[in-house]
This record gives C-alpha cells, sequence and structure tokens, in this order.
C-alpha cells in the first residue's frame, strides 16, 4: 500500500490545478450563464498535454497512469466541471476504449489524432428510448456488405457540436438484442449525420449537449470496432473507464464547493464572530472533508486497479456512485453555508450544485452503478 | 550563449509560518515547497528568450543550493523547460553563503539570472553579490530582457521611471516582476521528461556563514479596526495622537 503521489503525480496536479485557478475562474462564470463551449481552454489544455493524457505515447498519447488523470479532473472540476467532462469524456471513455478494442488501422487512422488532442472525442451510447436501458437501440446499422448503413437519433451527446470523431452504437441483429448490436467509428463529417438542437441544461453548461440524427449514413466496414455484435460489450467496457473519470470529476466538484465554504466561513461573521466557529456550520465543513476524502479513496483504488491491469468495473462503480451522491450532498451544504450568498451566481456554490446534480446521471445513473454493484455480489 | 537561472527553494506563499525549537528555526513540518516566484519568472523569460533565439541561446540551467529535499523543486524547473539542473549539497544559511556557492558553479555562463529576491526572507541580496563573487558587472530590478545582435538589452525600473541598458556579457540580470507575463504551467511531456534530464550534485565548497539566526517571531496580529464618525474630527485626532501614537 502506498498513498503517497509520486513527484510526478503530485506535478500534474499542480499544473491542473495552476491553469484552473489561473485560467478556467476568468469566464467559468460567463462560460456557464451563457452555454459558450471552452474553445480556446481545451486548446491550451491540449497543449499542456490534458487530451489523450494516458493513451501509449506509441498512439502519440500522454502514457501517463489513472491516478494522475484523477488528480487532474479533480482539480479542474473545483473550478470548472463542464471542462473537466470534455477532458473526461475524450480520455477516459473515448481513448481509453479504442486503445482497448481498436484494430492497429482503427488506432492509426483515428486514435492518434485523439491522443495529439487535434480532434475530440465523443461517445455516442444513449437514445430518447435507451438511457439507462441501453440494451434497447433502435439506432440501426444494416449490414450492406461493402458498409453499413446507420439510421436513427442518439441523445444527450456530449461535446457532440466539437467533436470529431464519434464512436457510435447501433443495431445491427435486432432478433439478437443487446448481442447484435455493433461499436463503430464515424467521422461526423460524414453525410447524413445532423445536430439537433443544443441542449439548455439545468449545469454543465459550458458542456455542449445535442442529439444526433443519423440518416442514410454510411460506415466502412472497417470501421467497426470487434467482431460482429461486440458493441454493447464494447460500450459497458468503455463506460468502466469512463466512471473513474466522472467520479474524479464528481470529487472535485465536491471539494471546490468545501474549499469555498472553508474560506466564506472564516470570512463571514454573525452573533459576532466567524461562521465557522459556530458549530452548527463546522460540522458540516467536517462531514464534507470526510465525505471528500472517501471518494477519493475510491476513485484512486479503482484509478489504481485499471493502472494494474485488475479488474477495476465494480470499483468504478462504487467510486462514481458514492463521489456523485456525495457531490451533491457536499454542494448543496456548500449552499446553506454561505445561506442568501450561496444561491446567487457570483458565489459559485450553486453553479457547483448544478452540476453535481448530472453526476448522479451521466454515463450511468447512480441507479445503474447500484445494479452494477449488486450483480457482482449476488452472482 | 549559455544561461543560469538560480532557484530558491521556498515555502509555498500560502504557507502558515510556524517556529520550532524555542522560535530558533522555521517549522518545515507539511510545509509544501514551490520555486520562489522571482526566480520562476526568471526561468520564464530565458525560455522565451530561448525559443525566439534561433539558436543563440545554446542552454539553461538552473542551480539550486540545497539539500536532495529541494530536488521535486528543481525538477518542475526542468518540466517547465531548462535542460539541466546543478544542485549545490548543502543547507543554505544565509545569502552571502548562498551567493558564495553559486558562484562556484556560475562562473563558465554568459547571463546568469535571479529573481531579485526570494519570498521566504526576502533578503534581495544574492544576486549582487553572486557578481561581486564572480566579478562580473550586474543589473538589478530588471523588468525587460531581451537579445539583439548577441548584445542584451535590458530594461531596469528606477525612480519615476526606466532605463534602458545595452550590455555585453558575462552578465548577473537581477529580475523582477514585468519580466515576464505569467510562469508556466508545465506540460505533461515536460513533467515526464524532467526525470530524464541530467540533475548533478556538487559538493558545498567551505564558506564562512556571516549571520546567525537567534530567533524568529510572528508580526503582530492585526487589531480591530475603530470606525470614527466622518463628522467627529477632534476623536480622530485624539485617537491618531494618543492611542496609535501616529502624529
Amino acid at each position: 500500500m502506498n498513498f503517497k503521489y509520486t513527484e510526478e503525480q503530485e506535478m500534474i496536479r499542480q499544473a491542473a490545478k495552476d491553469y484552473a485557478d489561473r485560467e478556467l475562474i476568468q469566464d467559468v462564470l460567463e462560460r456557464d450563464a451563457k452555454a459558450i463551449f471552452p474553445v480556446q481552454h481545451i486548446k491550451n489544455l491540449t497543449e499542456l498535454g490534458f487530451m489523450g493524457m494516458m493513451v501509449d505515447p506509441k498512439y502519440d498519447g500522454g502514457g501517463l497512469d489513472s491516478i494522475s488523470y484523477a488528480l487532474a479532473i479533480e482539480e479542474i472540476s473545483k473550478i470548472d466541471a463542464s471542462t473537466a467532462v470534455v477532458i473526461s469524456v475524450h480520455n477516459s471513455l473515448v481513448c481509453y476504449a479504442m486503445e482497448k478494442y481498436c484494430s492497429e488501422d482503427q488506432k492509426e487512422k483515428y486514435l492518434k489524432i485523439l491522443a495529439r488532442g487535434e480532434k475530440i472525442g465523443a461517445f455516442l451510447l444513449s437514445e430518447p428510448e435507451a438511457g439507462s436501458d441501453a440494451t434497447m437501440q433502435r439506432t440501426t446499422a444494416e449490414d450492406k456488405g461493402e458498409y453499413y448503413l446507420l439510421n436513427g437519433t442518439k441523445n444527450w451527446i456530449s461535446g457532440a457540436k466539437y467533436a470529431s470523431v464519434y464512436l457510435v452504437m447501433a443495431q445491427t441483429h435486432p432478433e439478437k438484442g443487446h448481442r447484435g448490436v455493433n461499436a463503430f467509428l464515424v467521422d461526423k463529417e460524414t453525410q447524413g449525420i445532423s445536430l439537433g438542437q443544443h441542449e439548455d441544461k439545468m449545469g454543465m453548461r459550458s458542456s455542449d449537449t445535442y442529439s444526433v440524427m443519423f440518416n442514410d449514413v454510411k460506415v466502412p466496414k472497417e470501421d467497426r470496432i470487434g467482431e460482429d455484435g461486440f458493441g454493447f460489450k464494447f460500450a459497458m467496457q468503455a463506460l468502466e473507464a469512463g466512471r473513474i473519470g466522472i467520479a474524479a470529476q464528481a470529487t472535485g466538484i465536491a471539494a471546490g464547493a468545501m474549499e469555498r465554504s472553508i474560506k466564506y466561513a472564516k470570512e463571514r461573521k454573525t452573533f459576532g464572530q466567524p461562521i465557522a466557529q459556530h458549530q452548527a456550520i463546522a460540522f458540516k465543513l467536517s462531514n464534507m472533508a470526510v465525505k471528500i476524502e472517501a471518494a477519493r479513496n475510491f476513485v484512486h483504488k479503482a484509478a489504481w486497479l485499471k493502472d494494474n491491469n485488475l479488474p477495476f468495473g465494480v470499483a468504478s462503480a462504487m467510486a462514481k456512485q458514492y463521489a456523485a451522491d456525495i457531490a451533491m450532498e457536499v454542494t448543496t451544504d456548500a449552499v446553506q453555508v454561505h445561506g442568501g450568498y450561496g444561491y446567487v451566481k457570483e458565489y459559485h456554490v450553486e453553479r457547483l450544485m448544478r452540476e453535481a446534480k448530472l453526476t448522479q446521471i451521466y454515463e450511468g445513473t447512480s441507479e445503474i452503478q447500484k445494479i452494477i454493484i449488486s450483480r457482482y455480489l449476488l452472482k | 550563449m549559455k544561461f543560469l537561472i538560480c532557484l530558491s527553494n521556498v515555502p509555498d506563499t500560502t504557507t502558515k509560518v510556524k517556529f520550532t525549537g524555542g522560535d530558533t528555526a522555521f517549522d518545515k513540518s507539511g510545509v509544501q515547497w514551490i520555486i520562489n516566484p522571482w526566480d520562476e519568472l526568471a526561468l520564464t523569460r530565458a525560455l522565451e528568450l530561448k525559443e525566439g533565439s534561433d539558436g543563440a541561446i545554446e542552454s539553461i540551467t538552473i542551480a539550486t543550493v540545497g539539500t536532495s529535499e529541494v530536488e521535486p523543486t528543481m525538477r518542475k524547473g526542468l518540466a517547465i523547460g531548462a535542460d539541466d539542473a546543478i544542485r549545490i549539497d548543502a543547507e543554505p544559511t544565509d545569502a552571502y553563503f548562498v551567493a558564495a556557492q553559486l558562484a562556484e558553479v556560475a562562473k563558465d555562463f554568459d547571463v546568469v539570472m535571479s529573481g531579485i529576491e526570494a519570498s521566504d526572507y526576502n533578503g534581495a541580496a544574492v544576486g549582487g553579490m553572486l557578481a561581486e563573487f564572480l566579478n562580473v558587472p550586474s543589473v538589478s530590478s530588471v523588468s525587460q530582457l531581451n537579445i539583439e545582435n548577441g548584445k542584451l538589452s535590458l530594461v531596469r525600473e528606477i525612480d519615476g521611471g526606466s532605463e534602458v541598458i545595452s550590455a555585453q556579457t558575462p552578465l548577473v540580470a537581477i529580475v523582477q516582476k514585468g519580466i515576464t507575463k505569467d510562469p508556466r504551467i508545465p506540460a505533461m511531456r515536460g513533467i515526464m521528461m524532467a526525470r530524464k534530464k541530467p540533475l548533478i550534485v556538487v559538493p558545498a565548497t567551505e564558506v564562512e556563514s556571516l549571520t546567525e539566526f537567534t530567533s524568529y517571531e510572528l508580526p503582530t496580529s492585526k487589531t480591530a479596526c475603530k470606525m470614527v464618525d466622518a463628522e467627529n474630527v477632534k476623536e480622530l485626532v485624539d485617537l491618531l495622537k494618543n492611542e496609535a501614537k501616529a502624529i
């Protein structure tokens, strides 16, 4: 057991923190209010090496470990969870799954540009009627011999507008249920792809979310990932890793809310003393710290298992469920600590509370995590 | 042209300062260490110059006086982009000691840069002393540094304005804020390469320490503000005279 971060991990955490404290904070409120995608920030973070950071250097990635990645996501999320989710989807969902399951040719064609951060990746699984029940894929991928023909609609797609490489799940053999699903690498510019309305979200507003329509989209055979019918398993494996990113994000949202609460509680005075001196507030802060510490340990355990090539799916489910749930609790308490100030945007904690809510929903709701964990216990 | 940047290892600027040993020493427990912010600006400017110099700047070396504990801070300097590092293996005691140690390794460099002061003791003495030890000119309070036709062009802040200086090497440039915009954030690639870059350790030379810390004390904490009604000048004068003893 070793709980000490390496010098490199600590330096990466500090680099992410410096960028967040110096740059992301500048326009985070405006981007939230106007739902502006962090285009320039993503470019800057790409230059710093945060996009594709865990991909093997032979595919032009950074070759970093998952703990470094979790630390970076946490630091960025303390200030700006929207930017963090763009990084998370790209790294731990898309790049991870492609590196693990794509063919060498596919990696050459698509992974390298993603690992260099030249293009962003998106993950298209959810549908209007297939969210938690992802087995019910209605988007079809008809086998036409030379190519597949994709038709249907995907919902809640993070990064749909700014991403260029889509990982699309679609049903080829409806009679086989989820075993008939395939996963495809699709260039967003392919004819027949169009975006629906930009979703006007409660939180995480600086990350773009769209529905994506496929209308007779031709996808070459060589762009199918894995064997015929591998798509559902592919998606579930990808989500196992994606959960580490979202759990780290939720931990960061909570930690950001706590840091702001501590600062505020030391400054704000009522009844003749800083509110931090009131036990009602001090205990709230203490509860926040315990929850965040536990969540961080969950996240890092899952990251450690992944880095050591051990099964991490259940650990990442526990991490995500716990971190997301405590993020909601901690941010709600943070607003309470701030009182009326917490309810106005200038103090950031109401935004963190709105952002926390999504971590209980996307990349598998907290309820889905419980299903994953309980199935593991009962198998 | 070879640059040497002197980096001081200092407590993070948000550190809660505590003392130990009956207030005779700074308590290092739990302290996060960073590159002295002024030195970090010096390094950043040197890197900018190197990138735009078309090879005129051959290398950027960093040097720190300290025990092995300072190496993580030095590796941050390497991660940001310095080419190599020299650690002079000694516990720094005072400015004279540090300058004397740095002088031993700084002889072969064309340009030596240091921050105007370090954020721990704010002595603002090492740069000038180092130039004296090296017997080379120094320019202090440098807020701009450029290379033009192989010569250094420096802008130095002076009372009521600034002074533009053209200088030949070797030179010690003692820099202050304004020399560059922000310190650099190391890129992931730089962080991973930092361990592969040379960090050589040289023994300290015998240098007499001229000072001794007898005791430390914290500044007295601010007392609460007294509000005086704008109309009540008499009370204000009375307080300033008798209580604050300011007039």
